[in-house]
């Protein structure tokens, strides 16, 4: 299938909480989904048969700058089965970050989820394990936030070089 | 020592476990191939829990790229797996040009002499880097032998792409638009001819040590002992925790990207994807440690098959580099995976149109892989750990960025 067919049938089965099919711009259209339905929808994808998207293959966060007062969220979703793939985004506000997890669905998400967290204090529910990944973990601040200052001192060693 | 007490009946209940001890292996530890720190919880010698830690090599990649043009990027991609930087500079460069040609203004193309070249230069870089990974591995397991045999050949290859660019191992050799021209080797010329009959002599050379390798390591039986059925990795397991290239083919699942979603020109050449079998009679099961090893082994011959036919044909010729102004992708985003030595290397891109991408993501293979360790590794003997870690082969400047 298409990303425009799998928009269709997401449309049929989740309504109002599949946002809309984004094509105007370069590169690949995305679906956007609803934060509170990311969860439902991808076990939806996963689970289908005529869908069987087993494999996420990267799970990603954005801050698209300063002056947006939203995060993304972007997976990009693989079926070995049927070598289909879609990509779905769902934007949350930077004020109270926190999405349903898909760590249950695929495990590779269980360490995206841990990075994107790390890097961008975006808090996913129901992770049982949501702790820093790459950075230590007395670590301040959520460095891929593009307001993100870098800290003068980390336990007594200085940070910019 | 564990104990439940009933506080009725004052009944003690002992459970048979000793103590519980939590060691950390690493991250100064030689098996683990950089620095990856573990963290077991040991019940005697069995692996009750290994949790890996990681960010020790963290590099702030993606911070980094944010603040940096499409090309400055590149030396970036060459410090993620340094061990096959070709793979990570193309990888790059692939989604990059990928973004590119979604622009309606689109006004170049990647040369037919570049794409040779790219081809040539990433599967020698492949045997380079599955020649590291064997012959760490049999150091790993107590093998010393075959990691001489392995940096032995290997060096060959180092030569080789120091001949072309200049460097050993961090490249910067594939760019945005082509293959860089430090070193020039105009079409045709004497210099081109002798690289090439360079590549050739190493070949011949290369190939039939290929089954002294397996003589001498794969079907050695202490080896075998210690990778046949452990550790097996079942289908769907690898499938969920994304584990790709080597790791996923060594799980029986037939995927290669090269050949199942051709990029670039490989859809020209001829080449087999190896898949690990059941092998009763030897005692290896798919997705054991053994599996995804020998996938490697097998993997090596397959790109020697590609080179030779590249060498066969001649590099075309014309210019080794597009004509571009300025690398200036339209607003938009991108995810490019291409098949890299470890697995499926991503690039997710999101530019808003200026000369600066607003987001990189490098997907890295080996983080993936990586995080089924601990799945992977319960019950097993602590020796287990280095056979798991040196068969889904990691390189910690890749996993932590």
């Amino acid at each position: 299938m298409n990303p425009e067919e799998i928009y269709k049938t997401l449309i049929d089965r989740f309504g109002n909480t599949v946002l809309g099919f984004d094509t105007e711009l370069a590169g690949d259209p995305n679906i956007q989904i609803a934060p509170a339905a990311i969860a439902n929808v991808c076990q939806y994808l996963a689970e289908t048969d005529s869908l069987a998207f087993n494999s996420l293959m990267c799970l990603s966060g954005v801050d698209m700058g300063t002056k947006d007062e939203e995060f993304s969220v972007v997976y990009h979703l693989h079926s070995l089965r049927h070598r289909h793939s879609v990509v779905l985004k769902t934007t949350i506000p930077k004020t109270d970050a926190h999405l349903p997890t898909v760590s249950h669905i695929w495990k590779t998400a269980d360490w995206h989820e841990r990075e994107t967290y790390d890097l961008y204090g975006i808090f996913f529910e129901g992770h049982t394990d949501l702790r820093r990944i790459l950075l230590p973990d007395d670590w301040e601040g959520y460095p891929l936030r593009k307001d993100y200052m870098e800290p003068d001192f980390y336990r007594g060693m200085r940070v910019p070089y | 020592m564990e104990s439940t007490q009933q506080t009725e009946s004052k009944i003690i209940e002992l459970k048979p476990f000793t103590d519980e001890m939590i060691v950390n292996m690493g991250p100064q530890h030689p098996s683990t191939h950089g620095v990856l720190r573990l963290e077991l919880r040991l019940d005697g010698e069995v692996v009750r829990e290994a949790i890996p830690h990681i960010g020790y090599l963290h590099r702030c990649f993606e911070k980094h790229s944010e603040n940096l043009s499409y090309p400055q990027i590149i030396p970036f991609t060459d410090r993620m797996d340094y061990v096959a930087a070709m793979n990570q500079n193309w990888g790059f460069c692939l989604a990059v040009e990928k973004l590119l040609e979604a622009d309606e203004k689109k006004d170049f193309e990647v040369p037919e002499r570049a794409e040779y070249l790219r081809i040539l230069i990433c599967e020698l870089n492949r045997i380079a880097s599955h020649l590291l990974s064997f012959g760490t591995y049999g150091m790993d397991i107590g093998a010393f032998t075959p990691f001489l045999y392995a940096f032995r050949d290997r060096e060959r290859l180092l030569l080789l792409f120091e001949k072309i660019c200049g460097a050993r191992l961090t490249y910067n050799y594939i760019r945005i638009g082509g293959v860089s021209e430090i070193i020039p080797m105009e079409p045709g010329s004497v210099d081109e001819q002798n690289y090439l009959d360079e590549v050739k002599e190493f070949l011949d050379y290369f190939e039939p040590k290929i089954d002294e390798y397996n003589d001498l390591l794969t079907a050695n039986s202490i080896f075998s002992e210690r990778t046949m059925g452990v550790a097996v990795m079942s289908e769907e397991m690898a499938i969920s925790y994304g584990a790709t290239g080597p790791n996923l083919r060594g799980s029986g699942v037939d995927w290669d990207l090269r050949r199942d979603e051709p990029y670039s020109i490989y859809d020209r050449f001829d080449f087999d994807v190896p898949v690990a079998k059941n092998i009763p009679e030897l005692g290896a099961v798919v997705g054991d440690c053994w599996s995804r090893y020998k996938i490697r082994m097998d993997e090596m011959k397959e790109s020697v098959k590609i080179v030779r036919q590249i060498l066969a044909e001649g590099l075309p010729d014309g210019p080794v580099m597009a004509e571009m102004k300025a690398v200036r992708p339209p607003k938009g985003e991108i995810y490019f995976r291409s098949e890299a030595p470890r697995g499926e290397l991503g690039f997710y891109i999101v530019s808003d149109g200026t000369p600066k991408p607003v987001r990189v993501k490098g997907r890295s293979p080996c983080f993936s892989a990586l995080s089924a360790l601990q799945e992977l590794s319960r019950g097993l003997m602590v020796a287990d750990i280095i056979a798991i870690i040196g068969s889904i082969d990691i390189v910690m400047g890749e996993v932590d960025r």
